[in-house]
């Protein structure tokens, strides 16, 4: 979240339990021996995690390992996931609206408690649901928690924190995405509604949302200028899905093209001031790139450990292929890459968690880690030879999925504008 | 109704566990230790009679000193205070040690009913609750997989057998274990870990509960692990090429094994 700008944040079944060995194969392929849960390695410990901490973790990953893990498999094949069924299983938890307060569905917990949800989170067995997840809990209700009024947040945000209601965030459009000044969806004021006209693309849970975080232009200024964020609930009226995007990865989750014709909602749900929409975007984004980057950096330590379990199973010239230094190496490489990259964003997470402008370190958080990724993915499938190319195991999901961090939640080059802009280099 | 829950850390489950050659018990130290899983059922089935009849819950655990997570697990799930029986001279403990403690303290303090989860996965003895039952003089309602316990004076519980379940029904005080399936633990939340970091937990010694050291602990055990050695691993399996008389193969083998 951008301390440059306003803030108002922080004011504030299981049955039997299947446990996964996360070895997926092909069917009869066994691994030489089980892998077996290591014990967790807590000999890094960032600054601000207590046993309170260690407890979320847990309570995280038990939702993780008993709630999620054992059916994303069948998710990624159906494309799409049962969102209402595993946010409120999250809810449960409090791992929604950590940050937001208590008197709107919120835990009043600080930022330090997000960054162990999106640790764990990067812990699922793809991205797809930890990156719906994270725009349920970070990405579309951001700005109503800190800019919505009291009403907007009672109906709205309150029912998305109990996981009974499904939120997306609507920014991109089909000819803008990079440059969010390029967005054309109108919402025209007529008597106490807006009328709103347009087309947004790339809706992540833009099938099943309920309602969402609509930024549309209210006046002609142009630019910057002249947008705002409001609250549309898909059930009205003029409002409908164009087509569920397939894609390469992230196929568990669905994402959207949505229809605006006409939609009539209330001037009054609109989120913060009117004409504020852009910066108060800007402001979510922020928050989106920190929870991405942390999951990210889970996701790659799991994706390095599983591939080091597997070197050392597989045999090959008479011995472990993990015998082999250069794989070794090849692997302690990227765990230094991921080790440096964790330390980055625990440091930023703590820096946020100060009151500090982080709009520098989640650039650069976010740019790193996809990059890291990319290259963590591109080795994961390569050790796995043609079992790294085969559907049946994981490697190939891991490899797809990890192309998105360098493109959603802002391209790579995005980013390196952003902090070229910070260094004085170019213009706005 | 005051209902105390007995829990114990145990070794995960699903971790690779080894024996400390030097003692010749479990190397606690090289895995995490967690809430037996059955004592989760445990800790469920008793805040939900807690929440029925407005009764409290005290959480029980005898262990070494990260025992307390477990018990902290259980505060944050909603237990309203722990007890922690923490003493050198306990390590190494058997089952009649480990009950003669628990009753101790339980003595000491009374219960309504006293509940553990039917066996822990790492001893997986089961005996503990029917071993405390018999030294508090109280009925053992055990391997339950349904409780009744209105808070009039009675508890009801079905018990599963092999072939079903039996109705049992006693007076409280009482002592019940309990089975998988009985319920759905909740998991601990944001709110009830925070809530948990303030809520009481009593450490009682060997001498606060007046157990004279030379009755629990290792010394007192009366089983010894005499010799211990590396489960075997697995031989290749025989693999059977169908050249169209796969089917006799097969019988040929299964009768050679005497399966048929
Ligand atoms: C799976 C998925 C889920 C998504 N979920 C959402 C969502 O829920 N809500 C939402 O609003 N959006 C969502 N998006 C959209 C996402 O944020 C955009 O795809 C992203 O911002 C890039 O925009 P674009 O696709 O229009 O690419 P473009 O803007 O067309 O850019 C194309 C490429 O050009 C390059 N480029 C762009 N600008 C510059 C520059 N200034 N200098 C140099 N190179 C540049 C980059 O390489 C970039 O990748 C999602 C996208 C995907 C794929």
């Amino acid at each position: 979240m951008g301390r440059g700008t306003p803030q108002l944040r922080n004011k504030g079944g299981r049955g039997r339990r299947t446990f996964v060995t996360n070895a997926r194969g092909p069917p009869g392929f066994q691994p030489a021996r089980p892998l077996t849960r290591r014990k967790v390695d807590t000999s890094v410990k960032f600054m601000k995690f207590t046993e309170e901490h260690e407890q979320f973790r847990k309570a995280v990953r038990q939702v993780v390992d008993n709630d999620i893990n054992p059916y994303v498999d069948d998710w990624e094949e159906a494309g799409i996931f049962p969102a209402k069924q595993v946010f409120s299983k999250l809810a449960e938890i409090g791992a929604l609206g950590l940050e937001y307060d208590p008197a709107y569905g919120g835990q009043g917990a600080d930022h330090s408690f997000t960054l162990v949800l999106g640790e764990e989170l990067g812990r699922i067995d793809c991205a797809g649901v930890p990156m719906a997840i994270a725009v349920q809990a970070g990405m579309a209700t951001p700005s109503l928690a800190n800019f919505g009024t009291h009403e907007l947040k009672k109906q709205y945000l309150e029912p998305a924190m109990r996981g009974e209601l499904v939120a997306a965030i609507g920014v991109s459009e089909p000819d803008a995405g990079s440059d969010v000044a390029g967005i054309r969806t109108k919402a025209v004021r007529d008597g106490d509604d807006w009328v709103i006209t347009g087309r947004k693309m790339w809706i992540t849970n833009g099938t099943q949302a309920d309602w969402i975080c609509l930024l549309v232009r209210t006046s002609d200024e142009g630019g910057y200028a002249g947008m705002s964020q409001i609250v549309v609930p898909t059930a009205t009226p003029g409002f409908s899905v164009g087509r569920k995007i397939e894609k390469m990865g992230n196929r568990s989750s669905d994402t959207a093209e949505l229809v605006f014709d006409e939609v009539r909602v209330p001037v009054s749900n609109t989120i913060g001031e009117v004409g504020r929409g852009f910066q108060q975007q800007m402001a979510q984004f922020q928050d989106e790139r920190l929870i991405g980057a942390y999951m990210a950096v889970a996701s790659m330590r799991k994706a390095l450990d599983k591939t080091k379990d597997y070197l050392q199973q597989r045999n090959a010239f008479g011995k472990p292929l993990l015998a082999n230094q250069y794989l070794q190496y090849e692997l302690a490489e990227l765990y230094a890459e991921v080790d440096v990259l964790e330390a980055f964003c625990r440091t930023c997470a703590e820096a946020y968690n100060n009151g500090q402008d982080v709009t520098r370190m989640a650039t650069v958080a976010k740019l790193k880690a996809g990059r890291v990724q990319r290259q963590v993915a591109d080795k994961c499938v390569q050790f796995h030879g043609g079992m790294g190319y085969a559907e049946e195991m994981w490697p190939a999901r891991y490899f797809r999925d990890s192309r998105l961090t360098s493109i959603g939640g802002g391209a790579d080059e995005v980013m390196l504008r952003v902090i070229a802009l910070l260094e004085g280099m170019g213009r706005k | 109704m005051k209902i105390v829950v007995c829990v114990k850390q145990v070794p995960d489950t699903w971790s690779e566990k080894k024996l400390d050659p030097a003692t010749k018990t479990l190397d606690r130290a090289s895995v995490d230790g967690v809430m037996n899983e059955l004592d989760e059922y445990a800790v469920e089935e008793a805040l939900k009679i807690a929440e029925a009849t407005s009764g409290e819950v005290v959480v029980l655990s005898m262990g070494p000193e990260q025992s307390t997570e477990t018990i902290r697990k259980a505060l944050s799930m909603g237990a309203d205070a722990g007890i922690h029986i923490l003493d050198d001279g306990l390590a190494g403990s058997d089952a009649v040690a480990t009950s003669l403690a628990i009753a101790k303290v339980i003595e000491g303090r009374g219960a309504d009913l006293v509940i553990f989860g039917s066996e822990s996965t790492d001893a997986r003895m089961s005996v503990v609750p029917a071993m405390v039952a018999e030294r508090l003089g109280l009925p053992q309602l055990t391997f339950a997989n349904k409780v009744e316990a209105p808070g009039d004076g009675t508890v009801k519980a079905h018990r599963l057998t092999d072939y079903g379940y039996d109705v049992v029904e006693a007076s409280t005080p009482a002592v019940i274990s309990v089975v998988e399936k009985i319920n759905e633990p909740r998991y601990p939340s944001f709110k009830g870990i925070m809530a948990a970091k303030k809520k009481p937990v009593e450490t009682i010694s060997l001498a606060d509960a007046g157990i004279e050291s030379a009755s629990v602990g290792l010394g007192a055990a009366w089983s010894e692990v005499a010799e211990f050695a590396d489960a075997p691993a697995r031989a290749a399996g025989t693999i059977v090429t169908d050249e169209g008389d796969g089917g006799t193969k097969i019988a040929d083998y299964l009768s050679e094994q005497k399966f048929i």
